[in-house]
């Protein structure tokens, strides 16, 4: 089906030119690096508050980070997007038959594939810091952290369609990822929180995110939040992708 | 344009409009145009910037609906059926096209395979594209390396790979140098052999002139003239005198302007402009005239007309300044 086709097609194009210049991808994980080695160990002692989850500290910061990770990653490819409009290939490409679908979905899926990796050298490195990790749990995990992904480059990518240059995308970024950070428990968990800061968290999909990755890593299974979490995600997937679609559609206007 | 109501044309649109709401009110760009471009035709579409012919090409091109009028390419109409009209044409912008961290093989074969072609296919396709334009050498680089000359002539190579059936270049030639636009106009002319439709934008009007089967001059969004190049030429019959003058032009056009063999008399561009019967028998006369009224021209130059005068002619403008 051309649809298949051409989001593999943008895929592979997409992948080739960010390996081209993978500043952005180290950039992209140096950060949450420098969490873990320079933040991580203060929870160490925090961990043994009242209130704080189960598992040890880094099994509850590490899934934050990754969140915060996936967030950031996902939050801004719309940059790379107002690159390729100004150089008019956006447009050369709105006028071909190409799948409108494949234009966007095509660039999330690199978008996904590069956080991933940054997921994993993070876990990779937390381990010897006293994450423990069950593998099933964390397959789990970064099912959602891709999830994340799909749900949040496609609201980038959106943006940049409507608001065309770097510097009006920016602020309007930023805007919209901190309350989303603050939000979501990613540095200290949301249970040390005053209730009425819990209770504006749960309308944070990465609330449920961060929640249902710790309790993946944690192997609790049974805990309802892995399912609030996957199918919140979904659904809002759907949504963000059939936006996105749409605005790559009318991008030709 | 001579109607040929036999064959499909490959463009044709009725009472095109596209107006642009803006904050200093609204622009119509494109006030009502009505074309027909022939199939197999070199189209040549001449104006003045801002006159409308990017947006009359956007529109052709899907990229940009109309407010109101009706427009088909290559049968389909572009409203209701741009896949069908995307599948079958190329389109390349004034500017922009190709990604500065791509090589120019890679956006010429990603560009192939968008169309369907097999990665086999869009690479063979590639090769060939990269030899007509002078880019073999520079293939593998990636474009933001390219002489801006190179990076045009990979943008217009990007719109021609899938061979369309009607192809559309923005200013093809601009930003080239004479050799590299001889080259495209040899590339151009072999689109026709191949029956590609090519509808070109330029200011250039020696371009227009050799290259083009017809042509139409559009001014302020309206077209203002229509033919072929010879038709439009002969419009302007006899030859064209242009005199410079040291005093006042006004009295200088309505002197000449009572002489039996002149048509028509104007002041363009500071200079006296004369549309006479026979040139040759012209300027003694003229020269005789200014000469007793003490009148002595400072320049004078008599030519046969050229599409510069019917563009002059059309527009009150020289397109040769405007493009300056
Ligand atoms: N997106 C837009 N928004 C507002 N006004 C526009 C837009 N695009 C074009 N215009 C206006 O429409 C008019 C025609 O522009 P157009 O680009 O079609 O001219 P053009 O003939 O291609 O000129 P040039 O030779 O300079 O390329 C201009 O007055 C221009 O300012
Ligand atoms: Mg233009």
């Amino acid at each position: 089906m051309r649809m298949f086709r051409d989001t593999w097609l943008i895929f592979e194009r997409s992948l080739t030119l960010s390996l081209r210049n993978p500043v952005w991808v180290i950039l992209g994980v140096m950060q949450p690096i420098l969490y873990l080695f320079l933040f991580g160990p203060l929870l160490n002692n925090i961990a043994k508050m009242p209130g704080f989850p189960p598992g040890g500290a880094f099994n509850v910061f590490v899934p934050g980070i990754l969140v915060m990770t996936a967030l950031f990653g996902s939050a801004f490819v719309g940059f790379g997007l107002c690159d390729e409009m100004r150089e008019g290939v956006v447009e050369r490409m709105t006028v071909t038959p190409m799948s409108r679908v494949a234009m966007l979905v095509g660039r999330s899926l690199r978008d996904v594939i590069l956080l991933l990796v940054q997921g994993l050298i993070l876990v990779g490195l937390a381990i010897p810091f006293g994450l423990e990790i069950n593998v099933g749990g964390v397959a789990v995990a970064f099912a959602l952290l891709a999830l994340i992904g799909l749900m949040m480059s496609p609201v980038s990518y959106t943006l940049a369609l409507v608001l065309k240059t770097e510097d009006s995308l920016a602020p309007t970024v930023n805007g919209l990822t901190l309350p989303l950070l603050l939000l979501s428990g990613v540095m200290l968990p949301m249970s040390l929180a005053p209730d009425w800061l819990q209770t504006v968290a749960k309308f944070n999909p990465l609330y449920h995110a961060v929640a249902a990755i710790r309790a993946l890593f944690n192997a609790s299974f049974a805990d309802q939040e892995i399912l609030w979490g996957v199918g919140l995600l979904a659904v809002l997937t759907v949504v963000t992708i059939v936006i996105g679609a749409r605005s790559f559609a009318r991008a030709a206007a | 344009m001579s109607a040929q109501p036999n064959t499909q044309p490959a463009i044709e649109t009725a009472g095109l409009r596209r107006t642009f709401k803006g904050r200093g009110g609204a622009v119509e760009a494109v006030a009502g145009v009505d074309l027909r471009v022939n199939a197999g035709d070199i189209f040549g579409f001449l104006g003045p910037n801002g006159a409308g012919k990017t947006t009359t090409l956007r529109i052709l091109a899907t990229l940009l609906p109309p407010t109101a009028g009706t427009a088909s390419v290559a049968g389909f109409d572009v409203a209701r059926h741009p896949r069908q009209v995307r599948e079958r044409i190329g389109y390349v912008a004034q500017s922009g096209g190709s990604y500065r961290e791509a090589t120019g093989r890679e956006e010429l074969v990603i560009q192939g395979r968008l169309f369907g072609m097999s990665k086999a296919e869009a690479g063979r396709r590639a090769i060939e594209i990269l030899a007509a334009l002078d880019l073999t050498e520079a293939a593998d680089r990636t474009c933001k390396t390219y002489s801006g000359g190179m990076r045009r002539r990979l943008n217009i190579g990007i719109g021609m790979v899938h061979r369309p059936a009607v192809l559309f270049l923005d200013e093809p030639t601009t930003g080239l140098d004479p050799q590299a636009r001889a080259r495209l106009w040899v590339e151009i002319r072999k689109l026709r052999e191949t029956g590609t439709t090519v509808f070109l934008t330029t200011h250039y009007l020696e371009e227009a002139d050799a290259l083009c089967d017809c042509l139409a001059i559009i001014d302020h969004g309206r077209i203002v003239a229509a033919g072929s190049p010879d038709d439009l030429k002969r419009e302007i019959a006899g030859d064209v005198l242009t005199i410079g003058v040291n005093g006042s032009g006004d009295e200088v056009v309505k002197l000449l302007a009572g002489l039996s063999f002149v048509r028509e008399a104007g002041l363009e561009d500071g200079l006296v402009r004369l549309y006479v019967d026979r040139g040759e028998e012209a300027v003694p006369a003229v020269l005789r005239l200014l000469d007793s009224k003490g009148l002595a021209p400072s320049t004078m130059d008599l030519h046969r007309p050229s599409l510069d005068d019917v563009f002059l002619k059309k527009t009150g403008r020289s397109l040769r300044e405007s493009a300056a």
